[in-house]
């Protein structure tokens, strides 16, 4: 497949490794969903690295991986980003609201713990 | 250099062959970065809306230059059922949901020429363009031009 | 070789004409001569040409010494020493005669590009490069009056298919010289361009970007990929922009400016903007920019504490009141 996922504790790493068509974009937020729910997993760490265009159907798959796997008790943090990627995302004026970015996978990670302190602090 | 690319787009995965080929000709053409990113993410948006909404159409990528400029032409064409609200679908919302969800406002934002012609019996067409100076003397001498 | 033949439809053929037959390759005129009226005066023309190339390759050395002689009394090259000018001159008079003979300007564009490459360093101006030219188009003209003196008719002949010939490359390398002036200055704009905007990494995951002097839209571009570059380069997660030393900004630049703040978001940096004059601020708060989204500090020094706070070196508490 395009995207290499793995899974580091409670969190899974997903590394998209190629430009992807629409249809693999829809897989890849199926299976996300699904070992999300099959795990109980905290956190989902994306990288888009690969991707050299983002447009608004990505972006708008992406909103719903980060909505659902909020939904089933996981954040998500996208990293990687191109330079020239961010300023066409930019430009475009592509709406991300609910994303969250980290600049790799150490911050993505570093993150998702701050974020899993803060709940265990609210909740405990 | 070929002086025109096509790309038939008949499914999804036709979009990732459009956006390279974009990306390629600009760079081609010596656009500087980001330039070639822009391009193709803006073809990925209209090449989209062929498959979405026609089934099938073609991208047709073409180079043009003149005294002081070069750039590259994109063309989407289907002969699909036609976007009845030509105003609504360029519309460029503020909350970022105008458009009517074909991303077109946000194509327009990354290029510099866009038009759209769109009607039921003959289909959809998508011109846009990007362009640069070929070097500072160049947009000098345009400048001087229009103050002439 | 034809002397007593007159000129045919001298009216029908203008100068620009006689130009254009003249410059076509022998192996191209066949071909255009057939069934053409005015094939007569164009293989004269183009005999006269030839001609006149042929008298003055044989007296290349004189005329080339007249030459630098007048290159000397205008006293133009002077950077230049004698033997340099030699070795140059003659390079440029036989490719002035491979341009006359053929009426071909490639080759001459591409030497008069290379001589220029060699010459603009060495100071050489503009009007010395047209002047010299023009010079040796005066010598070799007063060569041809002093040959054909004695038959006004074919001087005359001889000078139309001289003149043009010989314009055209005055042109062409006055032309060349002056947009490998124009390359030059242009290269030296973007190493400037390259070398004020440094991107500094203070601390690890901490970049500094001081910019000074004028911010126009090339620059601002320029700017954004070093920037967004130097964070995915460097790891950079906090970044600060000091503009202290930027007076004013226009809609298109500070335009720029925030999509650059908010592409470096995108990519996991913060942005802190420090040392902004009241008319950027002015210019920022007509744009309707999401000032809540963006974080400035007054100045530098404030900003840079505020970067270290924010990337982890700094206990954000109390102390902060101190500033």
């Amino acid at each position: 497949m395009s995207v290499a996922i793995l899974r580091r504790g409670d969190v899974l790493i997903a590394s998209i490794q190629s430009d992807l068509s629409d249809t693999e974009v829809v897989e890849l937020r199926q299976e996300l969903a699904e070992l999300v729910g099959r795990h109980r997993l905290r956190g989902i760490v994306i990288d888009v690295g690969a991707l050299d265009v983002i447009d608004s159907f990505v972006t708008r798959a992406l909103r719903t991986i980060v909505l659902t796997a909020r939904l089933l008790g996981a954040a998500t943090v996208i990293v990687g980003l191109a330079p020239d990627v961010a300023i066409a995302m930019v430009q475009f004026r592509l709406n991300l609201k609910p994303l969250r970015v980290a600049l790799d996978l150490d911050e993505a990670l570093a993150m998702l713990d701050r974020l899993n302190q803060r709940g265990a602090e609210d909740g405990g | 250099m070929a002086d025109e690319v096509r790309v038939r787009i008949d499914n999804d995965a036709d979009l990732v062959t459009a956006r390279a080929e974009g990306r390629a000709m600009a760079e081609r053409l010596g656009f500087p970065r980001p330039d070639p990113t822009l391009i193709a993410t803006a073809i990925s948006e209209i090449a989209r809306n062929i498959v979405t909404h026609a089934g099938r159409g073609e991208i047709i990528l073409a180079r043009f230059e003149d005294a002081n400029r070069y750039g590259i032409v994109v063309t989407a064409v289907d002969e699909g059922p036609g976007i009845r609200d030509v105003e609504a679908a360029l519309r460029d919302d503020v909350s970022g949901r105008g458009g009517l969800g074909l991303g077109l406002p946000g194509a327009r934002r990354l290029m510099d020429d866009f038009e759209l012609k769109s009607d039921a019996e003959t289909g959809t067409t998508v011109t846009m363009r990007k362009w640069r100076y070929r070097d500072e003397l160049a947009r000098l001498r345009e400048e001087r031009r229009g103050r002439a | 070789m034809d002397e007593e033949r007159r000129p045919s439809n001298s009216d029908a053929l203008t100068r620009e004409q006689t130009e254009d037959r003249a410059s076509e390759s022998p192996e191209a005129r066949p071909r255009e001569e057939a069934g053409d009226r005015s094939a007569d005066s164009s293989s004269g023309a183009d005999q006269l040409l030839q001609e006149l190339v042929a008298y003055l390759r044989e007296n290349r050395t004189k005329l080339r010494e007249e030459w630098a002689q007048r290159i000397s009394d205008a006293e133009l090259l002077q950077v230049m020493s004698d033997e340099e000018i030699f070795s140059e001159a003659t390079e440029v008079y036989d490719n002035y005669m491979d341009a006359l003979e053929t009426g071909s300007i490639e080759n001459l564009q591409t030497y008069a590009r290379e001589l220029s490459e060699r010459i603009i360093p060495r100071g050489v101006e503009t009007d010395e490069v047209l002047g010299i030219v023009l010079l040796l188009r005066d010598a070799l003209a007063r060569s041809l009056f002093a040959r054909y003196q004695e038959d006004l008719g074919l001087l005359n002949r001889i000078l139309d298919s001289y003149e043009p010939a010989a314009n055209r490359i005055a042109v062409t390398v006055g032309v060349s010289f002056v947009e490998e002036r124009e390359r030059v200055i242009h290269e030296q704009q973007e190493a400037i361009r390259e070398l004020s905007t440094p991107v500094l990494q203070v601390r690890d995951r901490l970049l500094i970007l001081p910019i000074i002097g004028v911010l126009d839209t090339a620059r601002a571009r320029q700017l954004t990929e070093q920037l967004l570059g130097a964070i995915r380069d460097n790891r950079a997660t906090v970044v600060v922009i000091d503009i202290t030393g930027v007076a004013t900004i226009d809609r298109t630049v500070a335009n720029h400016l925030v999509q650059t703040v908010e592409a470096s978001r995108l990519m996991g940096a913060r942005t802190i903007l420090t040392g902004l004059s009241p008319d950027i601020a002015q210019t920022l708060v007509d744009l309707g920019v999401d000032l809540g989204m963006m974080k400035t500090v007054g100045d530098l020094q404030g900003g840079l504490e505020e970067a270290e706070r924010l990337a982890g070196y700094r206990a954000a508490d109390a102390s902060d009141t101190e500033t």
